[in-house]
């Protein structure tokens, strides 16, 4: 399987990407680790007629602490996320998430900018961004602007992204003092796409839930920021009645196809317990467990 | 489509073509180079076989255009072997029997190299999430765990005598 014809840039600067994308508008699109985009040009699933590189573009790199937030440029591969011990110590559920994608083979090029900005429900990335309440920089030729990961998924590969804009980096506030974070993911093999996966994010304090943050993966037709469900943990003891309500909410919002990983109930029901799981993963971090 | 002019290092030598930039690196490799030793199976960066080292890094060269590669370092498995003999991991594929059919052997022999160069003394769990990205319908895997276990153990005495 070949793709089709393209014509191939790699500018070398932030700048010169923009103007590039400003100057081929729909026709041109940037490829980052390329391990969704060109398998969908094989399957002609996507045919840009320009192709630009981003790997030799500088400061699109890295993971940094800033002013206590973590910042991560778009072009830092899962493998450098995995490795990254000052990382996993501040926002552990990150390393969790990548050893869950694809393999090392594709973790060694493929990109967390590219899984956040792909907008695939499939991805594993963006519900994590959801859980965690990170913001997207994005770049255009009118500047930059952030958008929250929660508002940038607007229907299958539909983003908040508008022609001519690409990710640059994401930033994530510094997670509270006492939250405990989860990714639980149920797939058939390794480097497959999961059949239901929820990230959360919970704080307590005194015994009670201070803050909470529940995201499902790959059982809709976006990742999916389950408010409802995040709400019915807020203030409660984390008691096993409050997890079952926010079992509950999460689970109603879903709305799966039935495809190769299962019948609609079946994910559904996956999707429940992928829930139960971090939830109780997440509690049992958050008290040092 | 205008070709591009690619120069890279494969196995330690000069390699230099003239590519299309939807050509993609296994096709050049095999096609152009002609080492035809890295394998095209799935087409879909799940298999594994077309693994070939780039930058230090195990990719699937099925899933990147040889222009990504321009300026870069290969190693494929017509690289391994070393005056005439055999690099550890394939003498222990051999000796251990690690292999049935060998479709996915030079893929598996790659990834083990640059697997090793990470971790030179994994435990089976970890050559097992080390090759995961490999697969094969023959062996049940035992045989090619062991071979990267015993060639990893000899690697080390070897570097140990030296």
């Amino acid at each position: 399987m070949i793709p089709a014809s393209f014509e191939y840039h790699r500018p070398g600067s932030v700048d010169e990407v923009v103007s590039l994308l400003a100057e081929l508008g729909e026709e041109g699109r940037v490829l980052a680790g390329g391990h969704s985009l060109i398998p969908m040009m094989k399957l002609r699933l996507a045919e840009p007629a320009h192709l630009i590189d981003l790997t030799g573009v500088e400061g699109l790199r890295g993971i940094a602490e800033v002013e206590g937030a973590i910042h991560i440029g778009a072009m830092t591969t899962q493998a450098e996320i995995i490795k990254s011990d000052a990382l996993a110590e501040r926002c552990p559920i990150l390393r969790e998430a990548a050893e869950l994608i694809a393999d090392p083979q594709v973790r060694a090029l493929g990109t967390i900018g590219g899984n956040a900005a792909n907008g695939d429900p499939g991805n594993d990335i963006p519900a994590v961004m959801m859980a965690v309440d990170a913001a997207y920089v994005l770049r255009g030729s009118d500047g930059e602007r952030t958008v929250a990961a929660r508002d940038f998924y607007q229907g299958p590969f539909e983003t908040a992204l508008a022609v001519g804009e690409f990710l640059t980096a994401i930033r994530i506030p510094a997670p509270p003092a006492g939250q405990g974070q989860a990714y639980c993911k149920l797939k058939r093999k390794v480097g497959d796409y999961a059949i239901a996966a929820t990230a959360v994010t919970l704080a307590v304090d005194g015994g009670v839930c201070g803050q909470a943050a529940v995201a499902l993966t790959n059982v809709g037709i976006t990742p999916l920021y389950a408010e409802a469900a995040s709400t019915a943990l807020v203030g409660t003891a984390v008691d096993a009645a409050a997890v079952e309500a926010a079992v509950e909410a999460a689970v109603a919002i879903t709305d799966p196809a039935a495809d190769l990983r299962g019948p609609v109930e079946y994910r559904r029901h996956a999707a429940g317990v992928m829930t139960r799981r971090a939830i109780e993963t997440a509690l049992a971090r958050a008290k040092g467990g | 489509m205008a070709k591009t002019d690619i120069k890279l290092t494969v196995n330690g030598q000069e390699a230099a073509g003239s590519v299309e930039p939807r050509t993609l690196l296994i096709h050049f490799l095999r096609e152009q180079l002609g080492l035809t030793g890295s394998h095209i199976g799935c087409e879909t960066s799940h298999c594994g076989a077309c693994t070939v080292d780039l930058n230090g890094k195990s990719v699937k060269s099925c899933t990147v255009f040889a222009v990504q590669a321009d300026g870069g370092e290969v190693l494929t498995v017509e690289g391994l072997a070393q005056g005439g003999e055999l690099h550890p991991l394939q003498a222990a594929f051999a000796e251990d029997h690690g292999l049935q059919c060998g479709f996915c052997t030079p893929g598996m022999l790659v990834r083990a190299h640059r697997l090793l160069q990470e971790n030179p003394d994994p435990s089976d769990a970890e050559v097992r999430v080390g090759i995961s990205g490999n697969l094969c319908r023959c062996t049940g895997y035992q045989n090619i765990v062991k071979a990267i276990r015993n060639a990893a153990q000899a690697m080390r005495e070897k570097e140990a005598a030296q």
